[in-house]
């Protein structure tokens, strides 16, 4: 394992930085994670989203995963939720589609209007 | 068929239910030798655990007489994929402890899926699950790759989110040095 040392300093500059900039948690991404989202990708949707952020140095979104949301046709969904703004649910969010999510509606604050799931009636 | 290509995915969808069953601590553990042709998946949590009805159910989708509860269906995916490939499966629970799976699969076996994106999977579950620990080992022969995630959120606390990019960074390089020091 890598050392533990070199995470302590990676921790200290991250908070270094989150003080300077004065920000906090912004946006939080939230990708369903049942046995349906697993099959239809939603591993490689998070992994993508992951990767993103990380290539794109976005320091102020977090991501975490929960079990099926009982919309199993419109998998892989993802969740979207930008500071005080209402949760947005997104489907069919395939790993082609998360770099112009992350960018329209993360970084462009613009929802993307077409892949959000329309309640049925 | 199951629905999974990967083994990784048989694994994220097995942790998805210890999570589910609100286990605090999921411990991971991959044991492949080449000696006895065997790839052996072994998942265990805390959770709440089941009875054996539920179980039985979890088990068997099929013939479970009882339809008010609802069951996934990750464990007889899981099951069939290893009794495909000259394997077999094992789930024990006990209420209040927590559950266990093992599967064992002929590590040879033309039909056996590829463990597949590990440390895509992996990071998935530290990231994803941030309250959650999880102790991942992988042996392959006398090789022996730890990772336990105690040891990096105590080291974190609670300031720093784990999907900061340098963070991600850090934790993607140790999985895949971790993996690329058990060989092939």
């Amino acid at each position: 394992m890598k050392s533990l040392e070199e995470l302590q300093k990676i921790k200290e500059r991250a908070l270094q930085r989150r003080k300077l900039s004065g920000e906090g948690t912004r946006a939080r991404i939230i990708v369903a994670m049942g046995t349906c989202g697993i099959a239809a990708g939603a591993r490689d949707t998070m992994a993508a989203i992951l990767k993103t952020l990380e290539e794109k140095k976005i320091t102020d979104v977090t991501v975490t995963q929960t079990g099926c949301m009982g919309l199993c046709e419109y998998e892989p969904i993802v969740q979207v939720k930008v500071g005080e703004e209402d949760l947005i649910t997104y489907g069919h969010i395939d790993v082609n589609r998360v770099p112009e999510l992350i960018e329209k509606h993360l970084i462009g604050g613009e929802p993307m209007e077409a892949w959000i799931i329309q309640p049925s009636s | 068929m199951t629905a999974f290509r990967e083994l990784s995915q048989h694994i994220l969808d097995i942790v998805e239910n210890g999570v589910s069953a609100g286990a605090k601590l999921i411990i991971l553990t991959i044991q492949e030798s080449i000696e006895t042709d065997t790839l052996q998946i072994t998942i265990k949590d805390d959770g709440k655990g089941m009875d054996k009805e539920m179980l039985q159910a979890v088990t068997d989708p099929w013939v479970t007489t009882r339809t008010t509860r609802k069951v996934g269906l990750g464990i007889p995916f899981f099951k069939q994929a290893a009794e495909m490939c000259g394997g077999s499966f094992d789930i024990q629970s006990e209420v209040g402890k927590g559950t266990q799976v093992v599967a064992i699969f002929q590590r040879s076996h033309i039909d056996r899926p590829p463990l597949g994106d590990l440390e895509g999977t992996l990071l998935c579950l530290i990231v994803g699950y941030p309250t959650i620990d999880l102790v991942y080992q992988h042996k392959v022969g006398e090789n022996d790759y730890v990772l336990d995630t105690r040891e990096i959120r105590q080291v974190l606390g609670d300031d720093v989110p784990l999907s900061d990019p340098e963070i991600l960074a850090f934790l993607r390089s140790t999985l895949e040095e971790g993996e690329q020091s058990l060989g092939d």
